[in-house]
């Protein structure tokens, strides 16, 4: 219950995103996203991520983008006259989305549907856990740094291409 | 049944953000739906590494990657926008026809 409870704002917020008729709520409505998203990292028990992932998204990401847009006079309507020229083809990838929800549902998450109906799928018990348990932090780190330590170390050059780029830009 | 419950959701925050980023006049509204996209995708895999793969969490350390591409990303796109607000004064996407006829 407490997922759903944490989670239905990103269901709302998300289609909003694409549907606000101003651009300052197309920015706003991501950051109730991001902080279903961190809540839903809470409730897996990956306390280092559900910490990061705001104060990536909202902290930086979003908040560079409201600069961006309170900067600029940006037209608050916008004509929807092209929406109905992507149906066909993107109906058809809806339908191929839903399609394979079915293979993931059982009937007990939604019954009466025609989905699978072995309640036993998926299901994963972690006994290590109650012995002694790394937290998510830990365990991050003694990967990133030592197994991916290479790749790690490769990522920074993806600031470097950031930086040339901005200075390019200017 | 929790598995199955964010898997649902990551793949709608995706078709949402593919929705938006397709029919989005507007070049700031395209960016934040790739910014879900990228969210979508940063949970499908936490929750993949989360229930099955505790030894190596390839797609936890993965999802960082994806984190920092994403602020990358933001930083590039919006200097983009800006300059292109700064020559043409709108931030419509379908108004760079001059090659048309």
């Amino acid at each position: 219950m407490i997922l759903s409870v944490l989670s239905s704002p990103a269901l709302v917020s998300g289609l909003m995103v694409a549907r606000a008729k101003n651009p300052v709520h197309s920015v706003l409505f991501p950051i109730l996203v991001f902080r279903d998203t961190s809540s839903l990292l809470l409730l897996l028990g990956l306390y280092f991520s559900a910490m990061i992932f705001p104060v990536v998204h909202i902290g930086a990401i979003a908040v560079s983008f409201l600069f961006v847009v309170m900067m600029f006079y940006i037209q608050i309507a916008e004509i929807h006259e092209e929406v109905l020229r992507y149906l066909p083809v993107s109906g058809i990838i809806g339908l191929i989305f839903w399609w394979e929800m079915f293979f993931i549902l059982d009937n007990e998450t939604i019954p009466l549907l025609p989905t699978q109906r072995n309640t036993t799928s998926l299901r994963y018990t972690v006994y290590a856990v109650k012995v002694r348990s790394w937290t998510n932090l830990e365990t991050l780190g003694n990967l990133l740094y030592t197994y991916y330590s290479v790749w790690f170390l490769v990522s920074s050059t993806i600031f470097k291409a950031l930086s040339w780029g901005v200075s390019l830009l200017k | 049944m929790m598995l199955e419950h964010i898997l649902v959701l990551s793949a709608y925050l995706f078709s949402i953000g593919i929705y938006g980023l397709i029919t989005s006049q507007n070049m700031v509204r395209a960016l934040m739906c790739l910014e879900l996209i990228l969210n979508a995708v940063n949970i499908n895999f936490v929750t993949f590494s989360d229930f099955f793969d505790s030894r190596q969490l390839k797609g936890n350390i993965f999802s960082i990657f994806v984190i920092a591409i994403a602020a990358a990303e933001v930083a590039i796109g919006s200097a983009i926008v800006s300059s292109i607000y700064r020559t043409r004064k709108s931030t419509r996407i379908n108004q760079s026809t001059l090659l048309n006829k």
